[in-house]
């Protein structure tokens, strides 16, 4: 039987219906018609599908979609402020760190969320914490010197908030 | 890093704008084979073989048929009888008969994997359930994986009709050995006893995946009047068209193909699995169907590159000239022939001046997944077993391998591998490059050691169709049927934009269906921004004659008075200096000439020129377990020109990341049954962020005189070099020559507890 | 059609009402092994009963001079445990081994131990620390020690009705600290070849007064190796006692060839890893 799940996505409210076994990432592609989110493998190895759940990133893949009842999704559609891009986005295009542009969706989501806990990470700890979403075209270079640049665009933007 | 362009007789080309199809990609919004829905959509899933090679008895699908929402079920007797037809379309040639069968099995199943029937459901979750109702009567046969299995007396024959070709006279049994394939040139066996020191050895490389992110996915619609359509990504949707069209026995134009975005190809998405198998569920339904496969499925059943077995030889003097090779190799294909030895023998031959060298290819079928074209297809097996040689023949001489290779590279005017004089190339300025790269001047750390290896990989030019329009207001549009599968969208706007002197962001370009524009060729053989990109720049050049033709009417002087100037008409008679029209001037007044202002162009494209490249590799071997890691590495080519520099880069960054997956961890793994062990991206392990250095780039510029820019195709070499890049900086650091790849850390924690 | 159903319970009491009514229910904690079994097919469960929404279960707590570690806690809630981990730097290194940031966003250490297979990477680390598995169930709550609960792969010691509620770990000693290491191709988003625990408590002069050392992906289940750590205690970590551990670790690996290592390579390797972990745990009690 369907179940009737309550979540925000994006900061909206929506409301779906799913069989008990369907994934977060299945509800968002099928139902709410989100396809930014992509499947790469279907068993959290790649990355491609990541989204925010409750401010944790995740792979919706591995998420049912009914955990998701009462929770806070947010998406790569809901990266941008409207038509403006986030440092992170605007960084990858910037810098060509992509390709095919397949596995983008997850890569940024995955940044953004490493740049809001930690402002200026180390080469290290920015290829650690992006391990988790493969790139098959890039070699990551560029979507690591993208996410460094984006870095220190968002600190020179918090300097200047803060000032 | 960008090379020593000293140009800047350019304006657009070589700049790095943001590409057109940017935002949609880094906001989501960009629609992918997956993506796609058609209304009253149906969901397909594909039934596959357990086994690795057996014979089909039976299919009884009565009771999938029967399970309610299940609106079609099909097997290959739903297909048209297949007749052999070669079909050439650069990477996807082969015989469309096995492409068809490879699509779904008729008698046999070759492969763990195979298709044997599919179901259209109204979800994917019922036709799931529905593949499990499917009977499929299987009379298990022995199977073989590896080359000497394939080949060993008595092995079991996957084709009963298959002859090894070129081989005369033609072989009286039928054997699992497709095909053989030699170039030679002078007395290899003579010249090989004269030298002074000979490096030889026996260099084993697994099938492994091209490993695009996105898994295959199409949306058919078959229409009851013969008419249909198909919305994929492909890295060439007229050759779907044509190969669906021929599987389908369609005429090729009641067939509309629409390109969707493609997430990674790497030469495997160059062909058709799920196309011809949606189209007849969605005849036999009456509605659209989607198929996309799940990751296992896309490593049980989609092209990898084959595995390998190279015996090569190479004799030098005393001096370090290299004076003979002799090469013997076998490619293990999988379930149908391959077409890869005439790219092993090529790269073999292709990067030295060995005057008596001879190299003989053997393609060899065996029950697992039908390979395909992945990036620069059977070179980098070739170059890892003849570049590691040339590093043991350094050792051996004590030279230094840069200055051997230096001393021995091709250079233009020496012959190529297809004996005619090499052109324009630039291995001389790679090698070169490369000695003077940061890399190779600094040290090699404590602890680490350092491979080098260089590469050549032939390329390709071939049929392109190209439309570029004028709009009233002098915006322009240009239509390629070239899916961009890295940024082409903006090399295509980059060139437009320099030949018609307008600023980038005037430029627009879209990628047609099938329907919308004439026949173009893949996305492959490093062909696009070359071809495509000629056509491109050709069509600009008629738009450019048409607006002076028409700027000299306006004006009223003589076709001889005008001139094109920043993207203008601009007047040169005499007196009348300054006067201009610009485009949107003339491109506005359709009404007033033969008609909107737009040229189209088709072309074969030639004069494309190989590409060379050098890279650099620094590793750190944990002497206790073997484990490997890649400590820097520079990758440098000859690109011709750099277009767009980001997106060249790219291609030298991608391959070479590609490539040391394949030399250290990558390689398909097969359980006692023939099938797929690590059909996952967990236990297929592809390099991630943390696995790899930053790649650093050196783009080496020697111009290509047959394209109006100087491009030479930059997306293949760079997998060449990798392979013997680490295998030489391992074999340092193990002092053993390491032969067999993947360098797992238990590889090389062997060799070190043997050396 | 799939008639599965999915139950998010807000308390213990209710999870058991729900297994028990339901013998083909399976929890979901951090659901990163069972939504990929249900998937593949492997599985199908006839219902899922979701441990997040039971606030008990969710989060690390100091508890009675130890800690008590929710079975829905994510593994990267262990690291943030500053506690925790000061007291068992082995263990959240090894949670925080598991796949990628993403997959430790759900993941959980009690369901790395219920999955039981013999490469999970946080289980030979919490074996070293002495963990001991806290169960519900329809008899009522039991404890046992982690390195019971396993009892080949994919098979506990759980009764039916049982599930894994927490996971409870001694408080910090002195001079006690944990490691953990293991051996994968790749950097991250591996599965161990071989993985190594060591807990270590030192004497005032530097003695090993106590070792615990356990070993992954050597046996159908991770396995304490008792003689390892007895082979150190007394010692002062000579390179004498070193061997004989390194001995020791050797005797009880029983690992098998499979795609992922040959046994002769694992046993070795853990002999290796053993060595490095100790030295690890040896450095970290020194400075504890």
């Amino acid at each position: 039987m369907k179940m009737a799940v309550s979540t925000t996505v994006n900061g909206d409210p929506r409301a779906f219906l799913c069989e008990p076994g369907e994934t977060l990432l299945e509800a968002l592609r099928g139902t709410l018609g989100l396809t930014g989110a992509k499947e790469g493998c279907g068993t959290g190895d790649c990355g491609a599908c990541t989204v925010m759940l409750d401010g944790e990133m995740v792979c919706s893949c591995l998420v049912l979609a009914p955990e998701a009842e009462g929770r806070r999704v947010e998406t790569i559609e809901g990266v941008a402020e409207g038509s403006d891009l986030h440092p992170v986005q605007r960084q990858f295009l910037e810098h060509g760190a992509l390709q095919c542009g397949f596995c983008t969706p997850g890569f940024i989501v995955a940044a953004k969320a490493l740049l809001e806990r930690d402002p200026d990470p180390s080469e290290h700890d920015l290829r650690y914490w992006l391990a988790g979403n493969l790139c098959r075209c890039t070699g990551y270079d560029k979507i690591v010197r993208a996410v460094q640049d984006a870095a220190a665009e968002m600190r020179q933007q918090a300097r200047g908030d803060a000032a | 890093m960008n090379a020593q362009s000293g140009h800047n007789a350019y304006r657009v080309v070589g700049t790095r704008p943001v590409r057109p199809d940017g935002i949609d990609k880094v906001t989501g919004k960009a629609l992918y084979g997956p993506d796609q829905i058609a209304p009253n959509m149906l969901h397909g899933a594909v039934l596959r073989s357990p086994h690795a090679h057996a014979r089909i008895r039976g299919i009884d699908t009565s009771r999938a048929e029967a399970l309610p929402g299940v609106k079609a079920v099909i097997t290959a007797r739903d297909f048209p009888g297949q007749e052999s037809v070669t079909f050439k379309g650069g990477e996807t040639s082969g015989d469309r008969r096995d492409i068809a069968h490879n699509c779904m099995a008729l008698h046999k199943v070759l492969y763990a994997g195979h298709a044997v029937a599919a179901v259209a459901a109204t979800s994917e979750a019922i036709a799931r359930e529905a593949l499990a109702l499917i009977v499929v009567d299987l009379e298990v046969l022995p199977h073989v994986i590896s080359v000497a299995e394939a080949i060993a007396p008595g092995a079991p024959v996957l084709h009963d009709d298959m002859f090894t070709e070129g081989l005369e006279p033609k072989p009286a049994q039928a054997s699992n050995v497709s095909a053989t394939f030699t170039m030679a040139k002078g007395d290899a066996a003579a010249a090989m006893a004269r030298a002074a020191v000979v490096a030889e050895g026996r260099y084993v490389t697994q099938p492994v995946h091209q490993g695009y992110i996105e898994p295959q996915a199409c949306v058919a619609s078959w229409n009851s009047d013969g008419q249909g359509q198909i919305w994929c990504s492909s890295q060439g949707h007229f050759d779907v068209r044509n190969l669906t069209a021929g599987i389908l026995n369609l005429p090729i134009s009641s067939l509309r193909v629409t390109p969707l975005e493609i997430g990674g190809g790497f030469g495997g998405k160059t062909t058709v699995y799920l196309e011809p198998v949606a189209m007849v569920l969605s005849r036999k339904a009456g509605r659209p169907v989607r198929l996309a496969m799940r990751r296992e499925e896309v490593f049980a059943a989609t092209g990898p590159a084959p595995g390998s077995v190279f015996e090569v030889r190479i004799g030098a003097d005393a001096d370090g000239r290299l004076v003979a090779l002799e090469m013997e190799f076998w490619n293990q294909s999988g379930a149908y022939p391959g077409n890869t030895l005439h790219g092993g023998c090529a790269t073999a031959l292709g990067a030295y001046n060995i005057a008596d060298a001879r190299a003989t290819g053997w393609d060899v079928v065996s029950n697992f997944a039908d390979t395909h074209a992945y990036r620069a297809p059977g070179a980098p097996q070739s170059a890892f077993a003849v570049e590691s040689c040339i590093d043991e023949i350094a050792l051996k001489l004590g030279m230094d391998p840069l200055e051997l290779r230096l001393k021995n590279a091709v250079k233009p005017g020496d012959p190529s591998p297809s004996r005619l004089p090499h052109g324009a190339i630039g291995y001389i300025e790679c090698l070169e490059a490369a000695k003077a790269s940061p890399h190779w001047n600094t040290p090699v750390a404590e602890g680490e050691s350092r491979g080098i290896a260089g590469a050549f990989w032939g390329n390709y030019g071939g049929p392109s169709t190209v439309a570029v329009s004028v709009a009233s207001d002098g915006s322009v549009a240009v239509t390629t049927g070239s899916p961009d599968i890295g940024g082409s969208r903006a090399s295509m706007a980059i060139m437009a934009a320099e030949t018609l002197q307008v600023p980038y962001e005037s430029v627009r370009v879209a990628i047609a269906d099938t329907a919308s524009l004439g026949y173009s060729m893949v996305t492959g053989g490093s062909r696009t921004t070359f071809a495509t990109g000629k056509a491109v720049v050709d069509a600009c050049g008629q738009i450019i004659d048409s607006l002076l033709a028409r700027g000299a009417q306006l004006l009223g002087v003589e076709p001889g008075e005008v001139a094109w100037r920043d993207g203008a008409v601009h007047c040169m008679a005499a007196g009348r200096e300054g006067e201009k029209l610009d485009m949107a001037a003339i491109a506005g007044r359709v009404h007033q000439f033969s008609g909107p202002v737009s040229a189209e162009v088709q072309l074969n494209a030639q004069g494309y020129l190989p590409g060379f490249g050098v890279h650099i590799c620094d590793v750190a071997v944990d002497k206790e377990t073997g484990f490997t890691r890649v400590t820097r590495y520079t990758a440098i080519q000859d690109v011709g020109r750099a277009i767009h520099p980001d997106y060249v880069e790219g291609q030298l960054q991608g391959g070479a990341a590609q490539g040391i997956g394949w030399a250290l961890n990558e390689g398909y793994v097969f359980d006692g049954a023939g099938r797929v062990d690590n059909a996952g991206f967990l236990d297929y392990r592809m390099p991630v962020c943390s696995d790899l250095p930053m790649i650093e780039t050196i783009m080496v510029e020697v111009p290509n005189p047959a394209h109006p820019y100087g491009v030479k195709g930059v997306g293949e070499t760079s997998i060449v070099p990798p392979l013997a890049a680490v295998g030489n900086a391992v074999s340092r650091a193990v002092g053993k020559r390491m032969r067999d790849l993947p360098m797992a850390p238990e590889v090389v924690h062997r060799a070190l507890a043997g050396a | 059609m799939s008639t599965m159903t999915f139950h998010a319970p807000a308390t213990v009491a209710e999870a058991c009402a729900l297994l028990a009514a339901e013998p083909g229910a399976r929890v979901l904690a951090g659901g990163t092994d069972l939504i990929v079994q249900m998937r593949s097919g492997r599985i199908a469960p006839a219902a899922v009963i979701d441990l997040k929404r039971i606030g008990a279960l969710s989060g690390v707590r100091e508890q009675a001079g130890g800690f008590v570690i929710g079975a829905a806690t994510r593994c990267t809630a262990l690291k943030e445990h500053a506690a925790l981990a000061a007291a068992h730097p082995g263990v959240v290194e090894a949670a925080n081994l598991i796949g990628s940031v993403q997959v430790r966003n759900r993941a959980t250490v009690a369901g790395n131990l219920c999955n039981a297979s013999p490469a999970a990477d946080s289980v030979p680390a919490m074996i070293a620390a002495g963990a001991v598995a806290l169960i519900a169930g329809p008899q009522g709550a039991r404890e046992l020690p982690v390195e019971h609960l396993p009892q080949s792969p994919g098979r506990t010691a759980l009764a039916p009705g049982e599930f894994v509620t927490a996971i409870r770990l001694p408080g910090k000693a002195a001079h006690s600290s944990d490691a953990y290491q293991r051996l994968t191709p790749r950097t991250e988003m591996d599965i161990a070849i071989v993985g190594v625990g060591a807990a270590i408590t030192l004497a005032g002069d530097g003695s090993c007064a106590a070792a615990r050392i356990a070993l992954g992906a050597v046996g159908p289940v991770a396995v304490l190796a008792e003689a390892a750590g007895a082979a150190l205690v007394g010692t002062r970590f000579e390179a004498a006692a070193l061997d004989r551990m390194a001995e020791a670790v050797q005797a009880v690996c029983k690992p098998i060839d499979d795609k992922r290592g040959s046994a002769a390579y694992r046993t070795a390797m853990a002999a290796v890893l053993a060595r490095r972990v100790v030295q690890i745990a040896r450095e970290r009690a020194g400075e504890a």
